[in-house]
């Protein structure tokens, strides 16, 4: 028998199908809390990259100096790093998050500083046409920014954005380093019961997959919808 | 008798780096009067315009929009440039909003018209530029003379006291740019105030009621067209119309 054969046999004998029935109701409750974590950390990075990004691009000389030194920061340390910063480092303030809360909060802020990246990019590459032509109907800066500049950026990121989601929601798994009983920490504990590693994480890789493919379907759902008539090939 | 004056510049002036754009110019412009500004490109003639509606901050000089100081460090830009219709070479209609929503946010956002309002002054002003059938076409699905007209109806819906024009037509197909010069034509024989920097001597001619020659920096000659273009004072203005009538034949029509 060829290791192939072992494998699917082990996969077959083993019981694969009956040990995926036992687990899944765990590994849903994994992924349900895989889904807020990334959710809410990816919601947290899109209002602070958004604010960061104005700050590189139309701030005065603290606030881009500010947002620069945060967003390079944040991109050249380890979000493992990161996250050990937020859940073992911040008691010594008496600062105390559960594991979860802290895993959010650590995704969050080292989403915000990639999301800047992203959304100056597509700012920058907004022709500064707009902006003179907004202003000079009366708008102020800021009604420039939101009703002009913004509504266009949002659209020109899009598909860069659509990665860094996709990248949050598998980054989430490490979040079980710190204890967060999301998807990669329930099959972690299952399979140091029973020792099933490969199909455990098998079933898990699976999960993460149709997860990714899901939302790559939904935001490509949302680019088409969003899209400026006239402006197709673009 | 002569009607109030509605513009007046002077002394502008305005460097980048060690270039001096504009080095004193001085205009007064009145109400219902078109003044063209002519000149060889790259003598400030845009730059000048941008000064008036600060877009571009002078450096030197004083600008008066009637009695307010637009030069004045407290005056309220917002205020001002609602009041300075401005149209653009490149047109620069808001990409993602149909030809309505260009004319109407202006009107939403900045003078708080209710929809219902803003909606109905806005499409009297596409109906005054002829398009009024184009309402729900994006900027992209307009050719770029449509652009500039509904970038015009945008800057008019503003209820602007004066209208400048930088180059309006400059980026546009030659089969194109008859039917903006048509609208601005429109506008300026319904008394409409206007400032136009343009290369369309035949329009500076035929429509406008002064015409200033600029080049590097200062005005080099003002006054009525049939004088700047039938009997120029200044040997550099007579050079510069005569390539240009090389180029394109008889200036004017």
């Amino acid at each position: 028998m060829n290791p192939w054969e072992q494998l699917c046999q082990g996969l077959v004998e083993g019981g694969f199908l009956r040990l995926a029935c036992d687990i899944a109701p765990r590994l849903l409750r994994g992924t349900v809390t895989t889904f807020q974590l990334t959710i809410l950390a990816i919601g947290l990075g899109l209002a602070g990259g958004i604010l960061l990004a104005l700050g590189r691009v139309y701030g005065n000389k603290p606030i881009y100096w500010l947002s620069t030194a945060y967003v390079q920061f944040v991109r050249g340390t380890p979000v493992l790093v990161q996250l050990f910063l937020i859940y073992y480092g911040l008691p010594v303030f008496e600062i105390r998050l559960d594991s979860l809360t802290a895993a959010i909060i650590g995704l969050g802020l080292n989403s915000a500083a990639y999301q800047a990246e992203y959304f100056r990019g597509a700012i920058q590459s907004i022709s500064r046409g707009q902006m003179l032509a907004a202003r000079a109907i009366g708008m102020t800066n800021l009604q420039a920014i939101r009703y002009v500049i913004l509504p266009q950026a949002l659209r020109i990121v899009i598909p860069p954005w659509s990665n860094e989601l996709i990248y949050t929601l598998k980054y989430s798994s490490v979040a079980f380093i710190i204890g967060a009983p999301e998807l990669m920490a329930t099959g972690q504990i299952i399979a140091s019961r029973n020792f099933r590693y490969f199909e455990v994480f098998l079933i898990v890789a699976f999960i993460y997959l149709v997860c990714v493919l899901v939302i790559s379907k939904l935001l490509d759902m949302a680019e088409q919808k969003l899209k400026i008539p006239g402006l197709e090939m673009r | 008798m002569l009607s109030k004056i509605i513009l007046r510049v002077e002394d502008l002036h305005k460097r980048y780096g060690n270039e001096e754009v504009l080095r004193g110019v001085s205009f007064t412009v009145r109400q219902g009067e078109a003044l063209a500004i002519i000149g060889p490109s790259g003598t400030g003639k845009s730059t000048l315009l941008r000064c008036i509606n600060r877009l571009t901050e002078p450096d030197g000089g004083r600008i008066w929009l009637e009695d307010q100081e637009i030069t004045n460090a407290t005056t309220d830009m917002n205020k001002i440039r609602q009041q300075i219709g401005f149209v653009f070479q490149d047109f620069n209609l808001f990409t993602h909003l149909t030809a309505l929503d260009n004319v109407r946010l202006g009107l939403l956002k900045v003078k708080k018209l209710s929809k219902k309002e803003a909606t109905e002054r806005a499409m009297h002003e596409l109906a005054r530029v002829g398009l009024a059938e184009k309402a729900d076409a994006y900027p992209a699905q307009l050719s770029g003379g449509q652009q500039q007209r509904v970038s015009i109806a945008r800057a008019l819906a503003m209820d602007p006291k004066v209208m400048l024009f930088d180059e309006p037509t400059s980026a546009l197909d030659p089969e194109l740019i008859g039917e903006v010069l048509q609208v601005m034509q429109e506008l300026a024989e319904e008394g409409m105030t206007m400032v136009v920097v343009t290369h369309e001597m035949g329009f500076a001619r035929s429509v406008c009621d002064e015409v200033i020659f600029m080049e590097k920096g200062v005005i080099v000659e003002q006054g009525p067209p049939e004088q700047i273009f039938t009997n120029p004072r200044q040997p550099r203005t007579q050079q510069f119309l005569g390539k240009i009538s090389e180029l394109y034949g008889r200036t004017g029509s």
